[in-house]
């Protein structure tokens, strides 16, 4: 076999390379998860980081974005909060004290891995999205998360919040994987906030796997603060008749993408990805999407709202797979942005690989400005252009977050556009 | 109350009202009819101040103040009201939302307290049951999969919840049949007072059975080319806008 010639190498995939290097040898996890880790970085050390002759990276060339690793911390554990509240700090978990309701259990992953079982290693390095580059990265290198287990039947009323922070003044980056894992006929929901105070580079994945029958809601929010560059993945496999809505609150971080790999593995399993960006400045906001309908009877819906204003931009590439034996699928994509500047610019790619006659699936993609006849019909009203200008905006961004089923995350995610848009404003 | 003299207006470069005079009482109902493309829109959205429809020349008056320089949410605040031909729908802004925002809005522009939550829901609930607008509209998006009716007595519900010194109803008679159309007349009848006047912009006479005006005035390529009493509008009725078309060739 000719030795492949060595790819050349950016300061950034170099500097990764050497910390996987570092600190493969003191990664928890026995001979089998040592064995995904090592496969993984396989993948990204062929690949290096994204970039724009990447397909599914062509908008967010992570490559010219990351020209710099910061070094990856082993970060000490946060102060534990009380509640269904787990903090990840730096990559490491703290789970909250006190009892937790029936049927739920957490497990900070480091200690999962260390006596994992086939099944549990095999669960948590999904062939999904094995092929990224960063969810391999993230794959190879993650020492900690948590584990969520709901048992069969449970129902926890609550959101299970995973609060993502970081410590420290200093640039550093931060890895992470959990695992949420539902059991048949359960129901959670996991809210899942970002939040670092300083420049922060992070990686976090997200597995999990909805049961027959079950349920699991996810809500994603960034937080005033939000690392400079963040990659996050999503992947999971939803069951027979199991159902898994997620909805993404953008409005800060500078680098965001967001990639999920979602799979309707059981029939009538039904998969909605929704959410809002809110974008200034030069703020640039990435979602890839992946839905794959493996059976038949299976439902998705996707709404993305966008606003842009400044000289920020914004990706939507959502492809929708349709297996050959996956009839009556109903598929639903939809992507809307609202341009405020000039200078801001919104890239729509709705993708459907159909391989199967008997479905119904269909997308549209928008991009405009507001509407002057709009303007026009409510300063008419009496608002003032700048109010005129807000209330349209916030309706437009309002159709898309009614579909939070939780009164409480809907309501805080709504004041949450209110300040966006008084701030802008101002 | 409402003086508009030798108004002239150009959109998009072309002259479309052409040195147009009309003066309206307090207590009037004026109603304004003509051919299409005369010019009827375009003078609708001139007085409320539409952005693209600037006067060129000439003046609007209201009680004295001339408000060609305001926006138009600013004469919305001094009682300018326009009913519109074909209302927007704003997705996402509840029915109500949207009513509290816009009565607050002007009232702040004046100096006046913004209304509480009670008293706004207590003027909208009693002005709602005598328009037959439902509940269920009210918690809708505004106008959002409303019927051409729905729209049309929405559009007098602000009307009657803003309370405006000149009220101008755009061709508010589209789309609407028979009993749509009772309803918003009945609406806007409640409304005439010797303080407040109203423009009602008609393609057609049936409308001004309903809404019997006090004076008729007939729009030509962008003059008002005959002013009369309500027979005027049933003399056009019989013999339609010929004479005045050719008047203004």
């Amino acid at each position: 076999m000719t030795p492949r010639p060595p790819a050349i190498r950016t300061k950034a995939e170099t500097a990764l390379a050497e910390s996987f290097a570092q600190s493969r040898a003191s990664l928890p996890g026995g001979d089998a998860v040592r064995g995904q880790r090592i496969r993984a970085f396989d993948v990204f050390h062929e690949r290096g980081l994204p970039h724009r002759r990447i397909e599914a990276w062509h908008y967010t060339d992570l490559r010219n974005l990351m020209r710099e690793a910061y070094p990856i911390t082993i970060g000490g554990a946060a102060a534990p909060l009380s509640g269904l509240r787990v903090v990840i700090q730096d990559g490491v978990c703290t789970l909250p004290t006190g009892a937790l309701p029936a049927g739920l259990k957490l497990t900070a992953l480091r200690d999962a891995l260390a006596g994992a079982s086939d099944e549990l290693v095999h669960s948590l390095f999904p062939d999904q999205g094995a092929d990224d580059a960063m969810v391999a990265f993230n794959a190879a290198m993650a020492r900690d998360g948590v584990l969520i287990e709901i048992a069969p039947g449970a129902v926890i009323a609550a959101p299970i919040e995973l609060s993502f922070i970081s410590s420290g003044d200093a640039p550093h980056g931060d890895i992470s994987r959990s695992l949420v894992l539902v059991g048949e006929g359960a129901r959670a929901s996991i809210l899942e906030s970002h939040a670092a105070p300083t420049k922060v580079q992070r990686n976090s994945a997200m597995i999990f796997s909805v049961g027959a029958g079950a349920s699991l809601a996810h809500v994603f929010e960034t937080c005033a603060g939000s690392p400079e560059l963040h990659v996050s993945t999503l992947i999971g496999d939803v069951g027979k008749d199991a159902r898994f809505e997620s909805f993404a609150f953008v409005c800060a971080g500078e680098v965001l993408r967001r990639q999920a790999f979602v799979r309707g593995s059981g029939e009538g399993a039904k998969i909605a990805l929704r959410g809002i960006n809110l974008l200034k400045g030069k703020q640039h906001a990435d979602t890839t999407l992946v839905v794959d309908h493996a059976v038949p009877h299976g439902e998705s819906r996707e709404l993305f709202k966008t606003i842009l204003d400044g000289a920020a931009s914004c990706v939507f590439q959502g492809k929708v797979v349709v297996r050959p034996h996956a009839q009556k699928t109903d598929g639903g994509m939809k992507s809307q942005a609202i341009l405020l500047s000039d200078d801001a610019a919104m890239y729509n790619k709705p993708e459907l690989e159909i391989f199967a006659d008997d479905v119904v699936c269909g997308h549209g993609a928008t991009v405009g400005q507001l509407d002057a006849e709009q303007i026009f019909y409510l300063m008419a009203r009496g608002l003032p252009r700048v109010q005129a200008e807000g209330m349209i905006i916030e309706g437009f961004a309002r159709e898309a977050l009614e579909f939070v089923g939780d009164e409480n995350i809907r309501e805080r995610l709504g004041a949450g556009l209110t300040d966006w848009l008084a701030r802008r404003a101002s | 109350m409402l003086d508009i003299t030798d108004l002239h207006a150009n959109i998009d470069g072309k002259e479309i009202l052409k040195g147009l005079s009309l003066h309206v009482k307090a207590g009037e109902v004026a109603a304004i009819m003509g051919p299409n493309g005369s010019g009827k829109s375009t003078l609708s959205y001139v007085v409320a101040g539409r952005a693209g429809y600037e006067a060129t020349g000439g003046s609007i008056m209201l009680n004295g103040e001339d408000i060609l320089a305001m926006e138009a949410n600013e004469r919305a605040a001094k009682g300018i009201f326009l009913a519109f031909q074909y209302p927007l729908e704003i997705p996402g802004v509840t029915t109500m939302t949207f009513l509290k925002a816009a009565m607050n809005a002007q009232r702040k522009q004046r100096g006046e307290e913004e209304l509480t939550t009670p008293d706004f829901i207590k003027r909208v609930r009693v002005a709602a049951d005598k328009l037959g607008v439902s509940q269920d509209m009210l918690r809708r998006p505004l106008n959002v999969g409303f019927s051409g009716g729905e729209k049309k007595r929405m559009e007098v519900l602000q009307m009657v919840l803003l309370e405006p010194k000149v009220a101008i109803l755009d061709e508010t008679d589209s789309g609407l049949d028979i009993d749509a159309l009772r309803i918003v007349a009945e609406g806007v009848n409640a409304l005439r007072s010797p303080d407040r006047a109203f423009v009602v912009i008609t393609h057609y006479q049936r409308l001004l059975d309903y809404i019997v005006p006090d004076s008729v005035h007939i729009l030509s390529a962008g003059r008002i080319v005959k002013s009369g009493d309500k027979e005027l509008a049933h003399e056009l009725e019989k013999n339609g806008y010929r004479d005045y078309v050719a008047d203004a060739a």
